[in-house]
């Protein structure tokens, strides 16, 4: 009896499944970039709430501190990144410096 | 989670990676040089798609490598480029429980399901390009910044779906109406960033061509090219083609939003350029391609037989007037020699050209230029503008004939 009781229960655990599709699911790979060391890094961590770091490492290398302050501004005036402007300072030349 | 959460979360997350060390990559990835500086990039293999090379893995940036080029004219879609703005992609659909809805100065808002797409309207077929806007950015002198691709942010497929004019129709845009805005599955991370929507002038969103695709060379389309719709806007830039969509709104109002307003907006000028280094006095919304060319199946740097009959081929688009002549030269510009062009699949598509050359023992710097029917061209020196955009000088590749 408690086999029929579970075999009952099986078959419509296989008729509901069947009957419901399931919504697909996407695996993206693991995310391996991660920010370079140096002074300012703790600081600079926060722009990869919003992005991996490859975003950064990607960037044309060695373009200086005028660059990477229009960089940072335009996280903050464009896409409302959430840094005051000491961390704003912190983080262009941990990127100019790292970059 | 709200924003502090968010982000606590996120400087966990980092913090946890940064404490662990090097993490080793979960695959080994092999390396590609982009033939710039700082042009090292993974090439890594995504769910649906072949190894491509990553720019940027959160949202994922995918470059398709340049041989795929040379594959044919139409680029399969495992290794088609895939581009997001956004970091909250989505990574589930219910395909069965997915809407498309049409809202706005419309008489009857509409609410369809695949199914009623797929078989509530004439389907349509369009062999068309897409390219990023910023394709080729990688290589602008003086650089600039954004995503650092090379030549593979473009890709050739045949697109099946609806019409969005027959979309429209179907809804029956109201009096006063002047846009079209698209919005897809994608969010950003943080609320206050301005959601990614795009929008058509009425005119452009009711010309027949524009389209809302299913499927992508006979298959469904891949999840990272916007899987299950996304829209077609043939001869124009790849930030049109909204992914995931899942929202189209008829506006009385040009829309107001940063990525029409503020973002991929080019220098209001014949050219699209500016003195490098200099700003535009004003700016017009990215539009159509330019005319481009490519040589496929020599690579730069190949060492040829010197003194033999060099068969070139490769691959030609422009914004939608059709590609009218494709020609080569291996003297620098001084003489050219006409390609013949291949089947013509459409004015939006691929089309494949076929040259000879003989190069007498030396080095060489092959060219080959397109133009288009109404006269446009490409020229030698190339063009710049501060966001990177529409690089269609005529492309080089140096050999070694021996």
């Amino acid at each position: 009896m408690k086999n029929l009781t579970i075999t009952f229960l099986l078959s419509l655990i296989a008729v509901a499944s069947s009957a419901m599709a399931e919504p697909m699911v996407y695996q993206l790979p693991p995310e391996t970039a991660e920010l370079k060391p140096g002074p300012g890094v703790e600081t600079a961590i926060v722009c990869t709430a919003c992005h991996s770091a490859d975003y950064i490492s990607t960037q044309p290398s060695g373009r200086g501190k005028a660059f990477w302050q229009a960089e940072v501004q335009k996280m903050i005036k464009a896409y409302k990144a959430p840094i005051g402007e000491d961390d704003a300072a912190v983080i262009a030349n941990y990127l100019a410096a790292a970059y | 989670m709200n924003r502090r959460e968010t982000l606590k979360s996120a400087l966990a997350t980092g913090l946890a990676v940064a404490a662990s060390g090097k993490l080793a990559p979960a695959t080994a990835s092999e390396m590609v040089n982009l033939p710039f500086g700082n042009g090292e990039r993974p090439l890594v293999a995504y769910p649906g798609k072949r190894p491509l090379i990553v720019l940027t893995s959160r949202p994922p940036q995918l470059e398709t490598p340049f041989s795929v080029f040379d594959e044919g004219v139409f680029t399969p879609n495992d290794a088609f480029f895939v581009r997001y703005h956004l970091a909250d992609i989505p990574l589930k659909i219910d395909p069965d429980a997915f809407r498309l809805s049409i809202q706005g100065k419309v008489d009857a808002p509409l609410s369809l399901s695949i199914d009623e797409l797929k078989g509530g309207f004439e389907p349509v077929e369009l062999a068309a390009v897409n390219q990023c806007s910023g394709n080729s950015r990688g290589f602008f002198e003086p650089r600039v910044a954004g995503g650092q691709l090379a030549n593979g942010a473009m890709g050739n497929a045949r697109w099946k779906g609806v019409s969005l004019k027959a979309l429209l129709a179907r809804a029956g845009v109201q009096a006063g109406a002047v846009q079209v805005s698209f919005q897809g599955l994608d969010r950003p991370v943080l609320p206050e960033t301005p959601t990614f929507i795009k929008a058509l002038d009425l005119d452009h969103a009711l010309d027949g061509e524009v389209m809302i695709a299913y499927a992508m060379n006979g298959e469904n389309l891949p999840w990272l090219n916007g899987f299950p719709i996304r829209l077609i806007v043939p001869g124009c830039y790849g930030t049109y083609w909204v992914k995931h969509l899942n929202e189209i709104k008829v506006l009385d109002a040009p829309l107001d939003s940063f990525w029409m307003k503020t973002a991929y907006r080019i220098p209001n000028n014949l050219c699209a350029c500016t003195e490098p280094g200099k700003a535009p006095t004003s700016t017009v919304p990215i539009g159509r391609f330019n005319v481009r060319s490519f040589l496929t199946n020599i690579a730069d740097g190949a060492t040829l037989k010197a003194n033999s009959n060099l068969n070139l081929r490769g691959i030609a688009f422009d914004g939608g007037y059709g590609v009218s002549d494709v020609a080569v030269s291996a003297d620098d510009g001084k003489t050219w020699t006409e390609a013949t062009l291949g089947e013509n699949l459409g004015k939006y598509s691929f089309r494949e050209w076929k040259a000879n050359v003989s190069l007498e023992p030396g080095k060489h710097r092959l060219m080959v230029r397109a133009a288009n029917r109404i006269g446009q061209s490409q020229r030698l020196e190339p063009l710049w503008n501060q966001p990177g955009y529409m690089r269609n000088v005529v492309e080089v590749t140096n050999v070694i004939a021996a």
